[in-house]
């Protein structure tokens, strides 16, 4: 009997949360593929007419720039919160007194929601009230900050407080991989006099190469997600200027009555996180030889 | 324990007595949860009760009301659709085809709502002929709102057409003082764009183009002038209007900072709200020459099981289209009664004027949807245009290359 119940136990136990995992979250994914596949309208309609929404969505314009800004902001996103990111860390990394204090500082804004961060942004970016008229009114009336309503510069206001928003939790994510190098050899290099910029970029820098991928997992699919701040912060304007294919499919879905517009741009979604994710899974879950 | 098991099976036994009776019972899907909106809706719910009714109230506010339709999906689906919903324009027509709307034609026929209501909006309210969506009220879309003190200070009258309304604005824009407020949301730009075409274009051209969804007419010279105008009204909003709410731009003319707003007549209810008379502290003029846009908000009446979901659904029917309601509800909401033989006594000036309007428009055939606010054409094909409309609006896009992109957005959404 005992025997059975070890056996059995946590089968049992697992088998409800695999269930809904299974149900919905895989059973959802193969739901949309399917729906992306039909001409669904208001409701969701199952007569397969193959690839037109994959036409369709070809075609508009504002999925191109959803793509584009896609592309803006996951570059410069995942590339200045990791710089950013390890930077700090680093130089909280150089045993100063006050570093518990300051990375609370640093990673306090990952506590906010994005909706926060978006609309405090909002504010400081927004010529009227935040930077620009605080200049004008201390006197320098030639500054220009306007970027929150330039259609072609309003993308990297969001990448602006994406960063902020960000950088200090991969800060964390290094200063753990910092503290976790081995110190003899710090302390080796160190005794054949190699400089503190070497012993970083040949030494701990290359031997945090696991954190980096786990840095830009998080992030990358920050990025892909990335709804709410750009709800926040611009609305997906000026005109569809920041629109992101988050925000095209719930406009297709919510406001449009097109199911199936909003099918496929999810599936779009879907695939290019599977592009990013998988050769991540495969390095890791590849059997290893050491 | 035995007494309790009692007590339940007798209130479980009065329970189907009275839905035996067909007490009439309505549950009611709206998104009307702002303070003016809320009382409007208290009257329609007082009546109801009144007349014996059991009304269950479901408010989903959020979203302009896609939190409500996302609602009404999952209701529908799952088979258990709400007795009445606020729902509008071709959307009607849409849930009548995925075969989720009733009929309320007997009630329509007994109080000849034929007789009662403009044909155009009438048409609105009926699937296949029959009644099956009752309407509340109308706003008419295409207004100017001025600041009557910057415009007699600035030695100007309410412009009635889009020339004047150029010449006004130049000369205020020397005088320092920001013509248009202006709100850089999708759906105000599109709110401006349509004023702008039917009063450059006339009621044929509007007609043409954003209810039959003509080709030759999204693509000619005609639209060509619109975005032209679109490209002048883009210098005349000052520098920060981008993402501002559209209350936010009716308070800007309230407080002086700008001269005009072009909006729906829920503007009105800000200025009222803030102490101004008007046709005296501000004016309200159409620069559409004699076309009316018209937004009709309705109940439509949902497939329901039941005697008193049917019962509640004829009550509910003929009460939203009782000369009271449509009175008080419309005092309240800034718009005007859909039902053309209320009286227009207690409406202050631009609501009498809305309906005089309303009138001459019937009588000349003048009377169109609203593109911008979901009543011409569904909302993939509005959706595709404001797209196009909001990117020209906001960025140096030609007026040529707009109207390109306007005639393949809407031949890519069709």
């Amino acid at each position: 009997m005992t025997e059975w119940l070890e056996k059995h136990v946590p089968k049992m136990v697992l088998a409800p949360s695999f269930i809904a995992i299974f149900v919905f979250v895989y059973g959802f994914i193969g739901w949309t593929a399917y729906v992306s596949f039909t001409r669904s309208k208001l409701l969701p309609k199952y007569d397969l007419k193959g690839t037109i929404q994959y036409e369709r969505l070809a075609d508009s314009p504002r999925f191109e720039v959803a793509l584009t800004n896609l592309a803006i902001f996951g570059i410069l996103f995942i590339l200045f919160a990791t710089v950013i990111g390890l930077a700090l860390a680093i130089l909280l990394d150089q045993k100063i007194r006050t570093e518990g204090p300051l990375r609370t500082i640093y990673l306090y804004p990952m506590a906010l929601s994005f909706i926060v961060t978006g609309t405090a942004w909002k504010w400081i970016l927004n010529p009227g009230l935040g930077i620009e008229s605080v200049m004008h009114d201390l006197g320098w009336t030639d500054f220009a900050f306007n970027w929150l309503v330039d259609p072609k510069l309003a993308i990297y206001t969001i990448v602006i407080a994406g960063v902020w928003q960000s950088s200090g939790f991969v800060m964390a994510l290094f200063l753990a991989g910092l503290r976790s190098v081995d110190n003899e050899v710090i302390r080796a290099a160190m005794v054949d006099g190699v400089s503190t910029p070497r012993i970083y970029m040949s030494i701990i820098i290359p031997s945090m190469a696991p954190i980096f991928l786990s840095a830009f997992i998080v992030l990358s699919h920050l990025a892909i997600k990335s709804f709410d701040l750009v709800i926040a912060l611009t609305g997906g304007g000026p005109g569809y200027a920041t629109d992101m294919p988050a925000t095209f499919m719930y406009a297709m879905a919510f406001s449009r009555g097109d199911i199936g517009q909003a099918a496929s741009s999810a599936t779009v979604m879907m695939i290019i996180v599977t592009a990013i994710i998988v050769p991540y899974l495969y390095s890791e879950l590849r059997p290893r030889h050491d | 324990m035995k007494k309790s098991v009692l007590l339940t099976s007798a209130l479980a036994l009065s329970l189907t007595a009275t839905a035996a009776m067909a007490e009439p019972k309505a549950e009611v899907l709206h998104w009307w949860t702002s303070g003016g909106e809320a009382a409007s809706v208290k009257v329609l719910k007082d009546e109801f009760a009144a007349n014996g009714g059991v009304w269950t109230d479901m408010p989903v506010a959020g979203g302009g009301g896609d939190a409500a339709m996302t609602a009404l999906r999952a209701r529908v689906l799952s088979g258990n659709a709400p007795t009445a919903v606020q729902l509008k324009g071709p959307s009607i027509q849409e849930w009548y085809e995925e075969g989720a709307i009733g009929n309320i034609d007997d009630v329509a026929k007994a109080e000849g709502w034929d007789e009662l209501l403009p044909a155009a909006i009438a048409d609105h309210m009926k699937c296949d002929g029959a009644y099956c969506a009752a309407p509340v009220n109308v706003h008419r879309i295409d207004w100017i709102w001025g600041n009557s003190k910057v415009l007699a200070d600035a030695g100007i009258d309410a412009p009635t057409t889009w020339d004047e309304f150029n010449a006004a604005a130049e000369k205020l824009k020397g005088m320092g003082i920001t013509p248009l407020a202006h709100g850089g949301q999708a759906w105000q730009d599109a709110t401006v764009f349509e004023a702008v075409a039917v009063g450059l274009g006339g009621p044929e051209f509007f007609r043409k183009a954003f209810v039959e969804l003509d080709m030759d007419t999204l693509k000619s010279d005609q639209m060509k002038a619109v975005f032209d105008q679109m490209r002048t009204m883009r210098g005349y909003v000052d520098d920060n209007f981008s993402g501002r709410d559209w209350n936010l731009a009716t308070a800007m003319v309230i407080n002086g900072e700008a001269a005009f707003q072009i909006m729906g007549d829920w503007a009105k209810g800000e200025f009222i709200a803030a102490g101004k008379v008007p046709g005296k502290d501000f004016t309200c003029t159409s620069p559409s020459g004699g076309a009316y846009l018209y937004n009709v908000d309705s109940f439509a009446f949902f497939n329901v099981d039941g005697d008193d979901a049917v019962a509640g659904q004829k009550l509910l029917a003929k009460l939203v289209m009782g000369g009271n309601f449509q009175k008080v509800f419309n005092l309240n909401k800034g718009s005007v009664p859909a039902r053309l033989d209320v009286s227009m006594d207690e409406f202050e000036f631009c609501g009498r004027q809305s309906n005089a309007d309303l009138n001459t428009a019937i009588d000349q055939g003048f009377l169109l949807p609203s593109y911008a606010h979901g009543m011409a054409i569904r909302g993939a094909q509005a959706g595709a245009i404001t797209d196009v409309v909001t990117a020209h609006f906001n960025s140096d896009m030609s007026s040529e290359d707009a109207v390109a992109a306007l005639a393949q957005a809407v031949a890519n959404s069709l």
